[in-house]
């Protein structure tokens, strides 16, 4: 049962690793979940990374007599409260955001996921009073600790991406120490340490394999959610700062013409929205090609 | 299951020395903040001797760790300074505009419960089928739009001028106005806290469901010739609802999030709108007490949660010193 399910971990044909990274991208787009995060993230990715080249006018370069214009003629989208060109700053405003998302998780998945297998599996006091100090980050919510950081540190798109790291690696550390206690009790740990492996080895050769899929699942979730967090803060106007374009901050100005147009605020909303839903659909799509245990899905 | 005495007391030490060390984190933080406070009250124009008077006042020339004691003591005595932007007592605020939150909370809290696990399992036992597509499909919108698009959404359609039934923000109490005055206030705002919060809680509900309805226990038990609502309803859920518990105290935390962006949304004067404000006039007191507040009431939340928990799970025992 124990090695059955060890073995399984890892992509099950194929003999070389070209192989089974074929048979990995595979089953990866033929999964229609992350078929459908990648259609949605693919094009949004394209086009924020050709911003310059793409974008009919500079995001920060305004249009006197063209305030709030709707859709179409000039301005493919309309313009803003001070006639800048809607398409070019949404275009912009996808760097700030998606830099931030994978910024921040990166660095919170690299301090939580070795804090969590290490303490889960370590045990005892130590396990302890890793999980005390994370639990004290944890006690307060996360928007406020990342309002506390970014009000010591000043607004800005740097100290966000600290302040949302932050806040993250605690959560990431315990969703990975859960796992980490129910793995240990398995059969094939105790196997290992008979066989006389390192600590080092166990944590992250037999215990991280086989907490693959939420680890996955955790970081492909919180990218989405950095973005999140990271466009809220903008939202307050503590994020990234004016004249930088920013799809969160974009919305809280449209909020104040809100009776005049809808587009102005519709765009970074639809691009922020679709964003997020790509990352969550890849993470979950994702998990269902990762997980052993869930082998039928993939059909879905 | 019984929770051992033993394990709650300890739990309520350490409890004690969390709430000590949030204090130091919010404390210290606070205190590094740029600016120092009695400019930032006598503005920028003041003069060198006004301000070193007032830093003497206010004990701002003390030693570090005088000035978090005396802090820390008269936090507990319920003397919470005076803020600097409302020049009111910070107690006072913070009791108003905290209760105003709570409304916001508790019905939140209420809603989402209802709502949440029950499609959740339901997604999970049609697993693959149009009605987990369909519960699914809804729920990813629901966590990924940003709360204060889905209330600036939800502003636009019942408080705009085509079909204006609710207020378009602000807050009225049922004493100045009666129930229906303060329930139109609070509809939109809750509505948009429950999109978010139900997604997030539902959409995890039918991970953990899905990934149990396919362990060999629940095999056993179809294979035993249980009927399929006793698998679902008597083995399957108990299991599948345990981190649901942990995730529901977790959620607490996003829901205090998305509190503080939906009130800034709405115009909605409660602790959220404050504390926001306190960040960008850089109100320090302000910000000390009500972000030690919160922490303090999440705290307990989470306390609450683990001993559920406990209870649910018979094969994780805190009260041991083996583990």
């Amino acid at each position: 049962m124990a090695t059955e399910k060890q073995n399984s971990t890892t992509v099950p044909t194929g003999d070389t690793l070209v192989d089974r990274l074929k048979v990995l991208i595979h089953s990866v787009l033929s999964n229609r979940r992350c078929a459908v995060g990648l259609t949605l993230l693919t094009p949004i990715v394209i086009l924020t990374v050709l911003a310059p080249i793409i974008a009919p006018y500079n995001p920060t370069e305004t249009h006197m007599g063209a305030q709030l214009a709707s859709p179409g003629g000039k301005f493919l989208l309309g313009t803003d409260h001070l006639g800048r060109d809607l398409f070019s700053r949404v275009l912009y405003g996808g760097r700030s955001s998606l830099l931030l998302g994978v910024t921040s998780t990166g660095l919170a998945m690299s301090m939580g996921v070795p804090i969590g297998v290490f303490s889960g599996y370590i045990g005892g006091r130590v396990d302890e009073l890793i999980m005390r100090l994370m639990d004290t980050l944890m006690s307060i919510p996360s928007l406020l600790l990342a309002l506390l950081i970014v009000a010591m540190m000043g607004p800005g798109l740097f100290n966000a991406v600290i302040a949302i790291a932050t806040v993250y690696t605690p959560r990431i550390a315990r969703v990975v120490r859960s796992s980490t206690l129910s793995v240990k009790q398995e059969e094939f740990i105790r196997a290992a340490e008979a066989r006389g492996e390192s600590r080092l080895y166990i944590c992250f050769r037999e215990i991280l394999p086989n907490i693959s899929s939420p680890v996955i699942v955790e970081g492909s979730i919180r990218v989405g959610f950095a973005i999140l967090t990271g466009a809220s803060l903008s939202f307050l106007g503590l994020g990234t700062q004016p004249p930088t374009p920013d799809w969160g901050y974009m919305i809280s100005t449209a909020y104040d013409h809100l009776w005049s147009t809808i587009w102005y605020w519709l765009w970074p909303s639809v691009w922020l929205g679709a964003t997020i839903l790509g990352f969550n659909l890849l993470g979950d799509g994702l998990r269902d090609v990762l997980d052993p245990r869930v082998e039928e899905s993939k059909v879905m | 299951m019984h929770v051992s005495n033993r394990y709650l007391a300890k739990r309520l030490v350490y409890i004690i020395l969390n709430l000590i060390l949030i204090s130091i984190i919010v404390f210290g933080i606070t205190t590094v903040l740029p600016g120092n406070a009695a400019e930032t009250i006598l503005g920028r124009y003041a003069t060198p001797e006004k301000v070193s008077t007032l830093e003497r006042e206010l004990g701002l020339d003390q030693p570090i760790y005088i000035q978090y004691i005396d802090w820390l003591s008269s936090f507990l005595t319920g003397s919470w300074g005076t803020s600097f932007q409302h020049n009111r007592p910070v107690f006072d605020l913070i009791v108003t505009r905290g209760a105003r939150s709570l409304y916001l909370a508790v019905i939140t809290l209420a809603t989402i419960t209802s709502i949440s696990i029950p499609l959740g399992i339901i997604a999970a036992v049609y697993h693959d089928s149009k009605i987990d597509f369909g519960i699914t499909g809804v729920s990813y919108l629901g966590i990924s739009v940003p709360e204060f698009v889905t209330g600036t959404g939800l502003l636009v359609v019942f408080a705009g001028p085509v079909f204006g039934v609710f207020p378009a923000g602000g807050y009225t109490s049922i004493s100045d106005g009666g129930i229906r005055q303060w329930l139109s206030h609070i509809v939109l705002p809750v509505t948009t806290l429950t999109i978010l919060s139900i997604a997030h809680l539902m959409r995890l509900t039918r991970t953990e469901m899905v990934d149990i309805l396919k362990s060999d226990y629940i095999r056993t038990a179809r294979l035993k010739g249980l009927d399929e609502k006793t698998v679902v309803l008597k083995h399957a859920v108990r299991n599948g609802l345990m981190p649901t518990v942990t995730l529901l105290a977790m959620s607490l935390g996003s829901l205090m999030g998305g509190i503080v962006v939906v009130e800034e949304v709405f115009a909605y004067p409660g602790l959220g709108r404050l504390i926001v404000d306190s960040v960008t006039h850089r109100d320090v007191p302000v910000l000390q007490a009500s972000i030690l507040l919160v922490a303090f009431v999440y705290t307990f939340a989470n306390l609450a949660a683990d001993i559920v928990y406990t209870y649910l799970n018979p094969r994780i025992s805190y009260g041991g010193s083996a583990r």
